[in-house]
This record gives structure tokens, C-alpha cells and sequence, in this order.
């Protein structure tokens, strides 16, 4: 893999112009640790193999029923050495947690414990069939129990469904349980209610479920505005989705009142709890008047996000809700043992809406999520919260004097701080200060969300973060933020050190190449 | 508490700099009625890593682990050795700790190892184009529904009597919700598929014909007919696979017309895990649908330097441009084990796989005859890949799985479990072989079979 890299990167052009890197360009295109990667289709061979197998006997009866492959699949192989080296490399090319700072607003890339990793990987957990015999998977059985048990007591709800895949999923599962909650006493609604400032995967979510989507606005303090959505309420209304503490990085002061009104109103209030880990051990959303809320486990409770899943996203339910709750779910017998609810139960399962997914949920979540939890404790697990929302906050009053904050004025964020770039000037944006923020060796914030903010950018911090790494990132944070409220034009080209320049993503989607061809 | 680096003097100082006298001043927007005054009563306090390891252990012995036992499960999820480089590899932090690829220019890993991923995906599939992933085959097989309500401006769906009954509860759980309608049926008890009664089903509203491949009770059959029936409808073919190792031995569902192939990725490098994470693939045989599909997709281009690089792409697709007019809700996908899928796939390459394919075909061949000769069981199949069915000449198949699990053989999956109440399926029993499967377990399991249906009998 010494010869010149078939990545099309072309040595001469790694001259360096701007004069950032110094030095001349290389034969390899490598830069001494920095190393250039074809694709797997020109190093791969299709004769080569990085698996002993028997070979095959092409004289071997089958009972294939006449349909044996006759075309090569168009596959390669590589060896162990040059595969263990190929992703090897490419992860190099991979911003993590492991390697800084990671604050991006509403994801909440928090340290994912090792002890998660080695316990999920026990066999006992890692190496049983979804379909094996109840009485043989007891163990697994229980940790669902467990996971579910813990994550009623902290929101406070008395019911939890535990399969859907993800948060988006999640959310899903809570919508589904208000609509079938409805048609079951033949109220026929239409129209769920999603502040401006929510997720996008709410609205898609809502439409996914057969609603219609109405827009709730903001307040100028950035809270969702009582009035307007008290005003829009009536027998047409199934719900409303609402993100507490809500994307702007606040707390829904008025939450009790919305669910207050939307229950009276014959509604039922989902939660969105992508920003769970702000007041986890703090506040439990069943007191706020709850009926639905999802808890993304790679969020909160420090599942690794995996460079985009999986995910796990449970759903809490109230009593309203409960019954509505997906297949399977898990049971406890009198004499101890676990069970599943599943299809066959047709008492047990009640009016269930139907199954969301094959098997039971992310099995190789839960023994990570409840590790976590377990270390944390009910103490450990408040302290997150409040260590989480005190870094938010200490970045929001370290920028605020300097970058437009608009919701400052409002009170304490939670655990992230939302900015905006009114004051930029000369062209300059928040991707700018985003691909700054990268050469300073930074992953960037989450950036141009929620949209009811100009150039949003949206920092969340997370509390496994020392007051040293944070005091170093507002630092680089501040330097980047006054060069594009001075209008250094140098940022526009930023980042000049990643593996990649910017890209053009333009061209990408007018002439999508979607595979390697060749 | 060790995942907590802030101290109390850091906590202090940090305080002093914001302006607030206590933390819980940090928190006055929570109304008074839902503040808690301290750790929430009834759970345990923090643990050490030594005491938490010992708890989840003694949860894990509860469990028999496949790898202790002759083990026969399929049905959707198969057991497969894993090579020991794949779990490195997606331990590495770079891989395991990185986010959905937003800022490409810092995630260049993961975006070359999804496209790369697709790439294969896609030629495994015999389409065109396949996205970086979604949850799992089951909500895959949803999405391809919706997708083709989309693709044909239809709203009925016809589901072999074949697919995974799982899979077809989420198509018609969904279905419910967004008013299409969904023409279901059980399967039928034959050697071979009733192509032609499914062929019949299909007509001028059928937006979609749904076809498992190798099927439920692990029978294959070439779907070309109904392809070209489907077609000719105006509706489109959606196959699913559940066992993509099978692909490396028979004709795939794009060769044969498929125009959607969805399926479930867990058997390369993902692992059994009780059920999830899996791994739903998705991919089109045209690429005039691309803008129709849901999920990510991984996209080449160029840098501002001109080199090569990759990006996600088509976004307006999707949830987080669309919102309530994207094509899906999906946003956090299976990254992570799309990256443990594309590393097995290719330290197997070409060659391995198709090793790996014949090697479950030889030992599933095997395993079939031998049950054969167990008296009073009858193999179903004439066409199998690693999995078929075997009737248990009137024994109730649960039952006679739960004791085998007394006997430390897991056996199979019954159909009385998938098709609780239907009597025409309580007798039938799948069974599952892979290259983990040894001579001497396909012996065990028929002794025990053996005795276990003989004593049923007394």
C-alpha cells in the first residue's frame, strides 16, 4: 500500500499555495501520519480472501432449485493484514469523542464507557437468538425489565415500550399510541401541533403516522407561545410534540399549562426527550403531564452513536397510553419468571397498535444503557444533569459578551447554548466559523438549527467534559468567532488541515455517484 | 464518580463565572411542583465498575449463549462466525465514537466506508443503488412499501404468504396508520411456493408485490414470473432477503426483476444479540428511483482541492430539509453495523463468500438428510439454501422445542411460535444450519429429536 494512492489526489496539487502546510509535496500523497486510502474496489481482489473456508466443490450435489449463481457477484476481498490496515486508516480520517471535544447541539456525544462495550459482548447477551426459548434467555428477559424499571422511575410514567429502534423511531411508537388511543373511542383527529423549533424528524413523523402538521411559533425568549398554541386547540387536534428542555437549549416553564390545555382539549402531549440528559435525576416529565416521550439511549445514556447509529430510542407512556403500547413487550409471572407479551397473547396483549419491528428492540443497547446506569446510580445520574447544564452555561456566559446569544437574556440555558451570527459581517457565516472550529481541532457545533434562529449554532457541551478542555474550546471558540465578526476572509476557506478541504456538495447531488463503478 | 472529570472547586469557580450562587439556580425554569429535593427515591447509588460487572454477569449466566450448544435458530436472524479483526475494528474509537457525517471533511472514515458498503450492498443485491442502512430488514420491508406507494401513486400492497410474519405485523401495523391497505396470507404447507396464487393477487392497484427470498419455511424459487406479472400491472417487485450469505450461492433478486430489495445485513459481522441492533439493507435496481428511497445516502465528489472525497447526499430527501414532506422520519440509522457488515464482507470478498455459502448449503444438505431419517419427521423442502422445514409428523413443534431446550439443543424455531393459532403450522419446525454448525451437532439434534418426539408419543 506504499505505491501512490489511487484516491486522486494528485500530488502537485498538495503544493502548498495557501502556504498553511509547508514543505514539499510527497510522491505518495501521504503526509507522514496523514495517509491517503484508496477504495476497497481498487486494492480489493476477487480471488482473495481473508477467511479460511473449505473451497468449493463445483461437483457437490445442491438443492439450490435450479437457481445456483452463474454471475460473479462483483465483490473483493482482502486479505486480514490489508484489512485490518484499510480501516485502520480510514478511521484516521474520522472525527470521535475519543479524540476531543464533540459539542454538538441536541446529539449530546457524551464519553461512551468501555465497561458498556465488554459487558454487551458477554456471550450471555451478545450470542442468544431473539426466537430462542423463553426459559432459556431468562437473563435477557430481565435486563429489558431492568432498563424498563429504571427508565419509568427517572421520567416518573408508568409504562414503557421498549423496541423501537431509535429516537425517530421512538417517536413513531408515541404518535402511533395517540392516534390508536383515539380511534379507539372513534375520534377521528387530524392535525398534531409542532412548535417551529422542534426536530425535523416530528413533523416527518407526524406525516409518517397519517397527520397533518400545523407550525407552532416562538416566543422572542424562545419558548413555545402558550397562547398561540391554546388558541390553535380544539376537537381536531390529536397532540402536540414539544421538545423539553426544547431546542433553543430552554426549559418549558410552561409545559404543565400546554398539557394542562391540550388534555382538556381531549389532546394527548408528546415529548420529544432528545434533551433527556439536562434534567435526568432532576425532573421527571411524568409530573409535567407527559403522555409520550422517547429516550434516545445513545443520547442520555451514553450508547455509542457509531458515526450514525444504531440508536434506541424506548417510549415512555402514561396510564392513558399505556395500552396502546407495541408487541412484544416483557411481563413478569407470579412465580418470578419473564416472559414475552407477543401476538399469541391475545388477552395480555389488549388493544396493542400492532409490532414495530421484528424482534424485541436493541438488545445490545439495553446492556450498555443499563451498565451506564448502574455506574451512575440515581446520584451519579443527577449529577450528570447538573454537571451537563453548568457547562452549557458557563460557555453561554464566556461567549455571550462577544457572540450574539439571543436567548441570554431569558434565564440559565439547560444544557446546551444556543448563538446566532447577527453581528458576522463581510460575508462570513456560521459554516465559516463551523470549518474554523475544525482546524482548531474541534468538531463544530451543530450549526443553521433550530430554525428559528439566524445562523443558528448550538453547543452542547456534555458533563463528561473537563473545565480544562471546556476553558481551551472557548478559547479557539472565541478566537474563531472574532475573526468572522471582523471579517477575516481567511475563514472562508477553512479548514485548510483536515483530511479534506470543503467539498462540493452541489455537485454530489446534481450527478449522484452512489457506487463505485469499474 | 469516574465518568465525571469536573471537581467541586472546578464547580465553583464555574458557578462564580456564570453569576449563580448555586447549581439550582441553574435549573429555576423547572416549575417548583416537578423539582426533586435529591437523587430520586428507590434506585441504587452510583457503583464501582467491579460491582456493575458482577451484576450484569450473573444476568448473562441466566442465558444460554448459542455458542454452548448445538443451535439451530434462523427465522430472520442467523449465527455466523464473526472474524475477530471485525470487532476490533469497530471498537476503534474513531469509528465507534464519531456521529452521523454532517462535516464531512472530519469523517471521511465513515463516508468512504459507507459508499464502499453500498457498493456492496448493491452488487450483492444486483441493483444499481443501495443507502448507508436502516434499522433493521423488518422496517426496511416497510419503507419499501411506502417507497412504492410513492413510485406508483397506489395504495395496496401484496404480501407473500411466505414473507416473515414479523415483517409483514410492521408492514400492515404501519399500513394501518397511512390508509394503505395490505393483502396478506398465511403460508401454505407445500414443497414449493404457490407463485401462481400470488401472481393472481396481484392486480391494476397493486403498488407493490412483497416476496421473501430464500422464504419463511427457507424455500427458494425464481421470482422472474412474478416480476414480470408484477410489471406488467404497473406495480413494482420488492423482495426481501433475510439471510444475505445465501446470496453468495443463488441468483440475486435484482437478476431476476426485483425492482426494491430490502433485507436483513446481521448475519455478516453483526452478531444473533437477541434480536437487535441488526441491520436493514435497501437498494433499487433503477436509479431513476433513487430520489424515491429513504435514508442516508453516500454520495462521491471532490474536495476544494480537487481530490476525491464523499459526502451525504440527496438530503432533500429527508427529514431534517423536508420535514413533514420527507420520505421517511428516519434519521439515526445503523452506521456502526453497516461498518461491522462491510468489513466481514470483505475480508470474505468475493471468493469467501461464496465459500462461506456452499460451506452452509453442504452442511444444511447434510443436516436435512440426516432428520429425514428420523422417523415420523419429513423434510418439506425441495429448494433450501441453509435453512428449511421439517414436519414433525403431528407433534406440536413448540413443545417439542421447549423440551429439545431442556435437553441443551436449541432446535429451531417453531412455527406454532410465529403463527400463534393457525393448527395448519403447529407441526412445523425451521431449522438452521450455518458453518458454525458441526457434523456432530446435526447428530445431537437428531438423537435428541428422536427421543424427544418418542416420548412425546408415550
Amino acid at each position: 500500500m506504499n505505491a501512490p494512492n489511487k484516491s486522486g489526489w494528485k500530488p502537485e496539487m498538495t503544493i502548498d499555495t495557501d502556504g498553511f502546510h509547508g514543505g514539499p509535496a510527497t510522491t505518495t500523497g501521504n503526509r507522514a501520519l496523514m495517509l491517503e486510502e484508496p477504495l476497497l474496489f481498487e486494492i480489493g481482489r476477487a480471488d482473495v480472501t481473508g477467511v479460511d473456508l473449505p473451497p468449493v466443490d463445483a461437483n457437490a450435489p445442491t438443492r439450490l432449485g435450479g437457481l445456483a449463481r452463474s454471475e460473479a457477484i462483483g465483490l473483493v476481498g482482502l486479505t486480514e493484514p490489508e484489512t485490518v490496515r484499510h480501516y485502520t486508516r480510514l478511521s484516521r480520517q474520522n472525527y470521535g469523542i475519543d479524540l476531543g471535544f464533540f459539542p454538538l447541539g441536541s446529539c449530546t456525544m457524551k464519553h461512551n464507557p468501555r465497561l458498556n462495550e465488554k459487558m454487551a459482548r458477554l456471550p450471555g447477551f451478545a450470542d442468544i437468538h431473539p426466537l430462542a426459548p423463553q426459559s432459556s434467555v431468562q437473563g435477557a428477559l430481565e435486563v429489558v425489565h431492568q432498563l424498563g424499571h429504571w427508565l419509568c422511575t427517572l421520567t416518573g410514567m408508568p409504562a414503557v415500550a421498549m423496541s423501537p429502534k431509535a429516537g425517530a423511531h421512538g417517536e413513531l411508537c408515541g404518535i402511533l399510541a395517540i392516534r390508536a388511543a383515539h380511534e379507539a373511542r372513534g375520534d377521528a383527529r387530524e392535525v398534531v401541533l409542532v412548535p417551529e423549533s422542534a426536530h425535523g424528524t416530528n413533523p416527518a413523523t407526524a406525516a409518517f403516522a397519517g397527520y397533518r402538521v400545523e407550525d407552532i411559533p416562538a416566543t422572542p425568549e424562545g419558548r413555545v407561545d402558550v397562547a398561540a398554541l391554546k388558541a390553535r386547540l380544539g376537537p381536531d387536534v390529536a397532540g402536540v410534540m414539544i421538545t423539553n428542555p426544547n431546542t433553543c437549549g430552554l426549559f418549558e416553564k410552561d409545559f404543565r399549562e400546554i398539557a394542562d390545555a391540550v388534555h382538556a382539549a381531549g389532546g394527548y402531549v408528546y415529548c420529544d426527550g432528545a434533551n433527556f440528559n439536562a434534567i435526568v435525576g432532576k425532573v421527571r416529565p411524568g409530573d409535567l403531564g407527559v403522555d409520550a416521550m422517547h429516550i434516545n439511549l445513545h443520547k442520555t445514556f451514553s450508547t455509542p452513536h457509531g458515526g450514525g447509529g444504531p440508536g434506541s430510542g424506548p417510549v415512555v407512556l402514561s396510564e392513558a397510553l399505556a395500552p396502546y403500547a407495541p408487541l412484544p413487550f416483557i411481563r413478569q409471572g407470579e412465580t418470578g419468571e419473564f416472559y414475552l407479551v407477543e401476538e399469541e397473547n391475545t388477552e395480555e396483549r389488549g388493544p396493542s397498535f400492532g409490532r414495530m419491528t421484528a424482534f424485541h428492540g436493541q438488545m445490545g443497547m439495553f446492556t450498555r444503557a443499563l451498565t451506564y446506569i448502574l455506574s451512575h446510580g440515581a446520584d451519579g445520574l443527577k449529577q450528570v444533569a447538573e454537571d451537563a447544564v453548568l457547562n452549557a452555561n458557563y460557555i453561554l456566559r464566556s461567549m455571550e459578551d462577544i457572540l450574539h446569544a439571543p436567548f441570554a437574556a431569558s434565564g440559565p440555558c439547560m444544557h446546551e447554548a444556543l448563538f446566532g451570527d447577527k453581528d458576522f459581517t463581510n460575508g462570513l457565516s456560521t459554516l465559516d466559523v463551523a470549518k474554523g472550529l475544525i482546524d482548531e481541532g474541534y468538531h463544530p457545533m451543530t450549526v443553521y438549527f433550530p430554525l428559528v434562529v439566524h445562523g443558528a449554532m448550538l453547543v452542547e457541551p456534555t458533563e463528561t467534559e473537563s473545565k480544562a478542555a471546556i476553558d481551551q474550546f472557548i478559547t479557539a471558540f472565541r478566537s474563531v468567532a472574532t475573526r468572522a465578526l471582523e471579517g477575516d476572509e481567511g475563514l472562508k476557506a477553512a479548514p485548510y488541515y483536515s483530511p479534506r478541504r470543503r467539498l462540493d456538495e452541489t455537485g454530489a447531488a446534481r450527478k449522484p455517484k452512489l457506487a463505485y463503478e469499474g | 464518580m469516574r465518568y465525571l472529570p469536573l471537581t467541586d472547586t472546578d464547580r465553583q469557580a464555574m458557578l462564580a463565572t456564570i453569576g449563580a450562587a448555586t447549581i439550582d439556580d441553574l435549573f429555576i425554569d423547572v416549575p417548583e411542583v416537578a423539582r426533586l429535593d435529591g437523587p430520586i427515591h428507590g434506585l441504587p447509588m452510583h457503583a464501582s465498575e467491579m460491582a456493575v460487572e458482577r451484576h450484569m454477569k450473573a444476568l448473562a449466566a441466566k442465558n444460554m449463549a448459542a455458542g454452548d450448544v448445538p443451535f439451530f435458530l434462523g427465522a430472520g436472524a442467523y449465527r455466523h462466525h464473526v472474524p475477530a479483526s471485525v470487532d476490533t475494528i469497530i471498537q476503534r474509537g474513531e469509528f465507534l465514537t464519531a456521529y452521523t457525517p454532517y462535516q464531512p471533511e472530519i469523517a471521511q472514515g465513515t463516508l468512504q466506508m459507507l459508499f464502499e458498503f453500498q457498493t456492496q450492498v448493491a452488487r450483492l443485491y444486483g441493483c444499481a443503488v443501495a443507502n448507508a442502512s436502516l434499522y433493521d430488514g423488518s422496517t426496511a420491508c416497510w419503507e419499501a412499501v411506502a417507497m412504492a406507494t410513492r413510485v406508483t401513486k397506489r395504495k395496496r400492497a401484496v404480501l407473500s404468504g411466505a414473507l416473515h410474519p414479523h415483517y409483514a405485523q410492521v408492514v400492515k401495523t404501519m399500513a394501518h396508520f397511512t390508509g394503505d391497505t395490505i393483502a396478506d396470507a398465511l403460508p401454505a404447507i407445500t414443497a414449493e411456493p404457490d407463485l401462481d396464487g400470488l401472481i393472481a393477487r396481484i392486480d391494476e392497484e397493486t403498488a407493490c408485490v412483497v416476496v421473501q427470498y430464500p422464504d419463511i419455511l427457507g424455500r427458494i424459487s425464481d421470482l422472474a414470473p412474478v416480476a414480470e406479472a408484477a410489471h406488467a400491472k404497473g406495480a413494482l417487485l420488492v423482495v426481501v432477503n433475510t439471510e444475505p450469505v445465501a446470496l453468495g450461492a443463488i441468483k440475486s433478486p435484482g437478476e431476476m426483476g426485483a425492482d426494491i430489495v430490502v433485507g436483513e445485513g446481521q448475519s455478516l459481522g453483526v452478531g444473533l444479540q437477541f434480536g437487535g441492533p441488526y441491520l436493514g439493507l435497501f437498494a433499487v435496481r433503477d436509479p431513476k428511483h433513487v430520489r424515491q428511497m429513504p435514508g442516508r445516502l453516500c454520495g462521491e465528489t471532490t474536495d476544494a482541492e480537487g481530490k476525491r472525497a464523499f459526502v451525504l447526499t440527496l438530503s432533500t430527501r429527508e427529514q431534517h430539509i423536508r420535514r413533514e414532506k420527507a420520505t421517511s422520519n428516519i434519521c439515526t440509522n445503523s452506521g456502526l453495523c453497516a461498518l461491522a457488515f462491510t468489513v466481514h464482507m470483505t475480508l470474505l470478498g468475493e471468493r469467501g463468500l461464496r465459500e462461506l455459502a456452499a460451506e452452509n448449503h453442504r452442511l444444511a444438505c447434510l443436516a436435512a438428510d440426516r432428520l429425514a431419517r428420523v422417523p415420523g419427521v419429513e423434510v418439506l423442502n425441495t429448494a433450501f439454501f441453509n435453512e428449511f422445514t421439517v414436519m414433525l409428523g403431528g407433534k406440536p413443534a413448540r413443545a417439542i422445542v421447549r423440551d429439545l431446550a431442556d435437553r441443551g439443543v436449541l432446535a429451531g424455531v417453531s412455527l406454532g411460535r410465529l403463527y400463534p393459532g393457525v393448527a395448519a403450522l403447529e407441526h412445523a419446525l425451521l431449522v438452521a444450519v450455518t458453518e458454525t454448525t458441526t457434523e456432530e451437532d446435526i447428530e445431537h439434534l437428531a438423537r435428541e429429536l428422536e427421543a424427544s418426539i418418542k416420548e412425546s408419543a408415550q
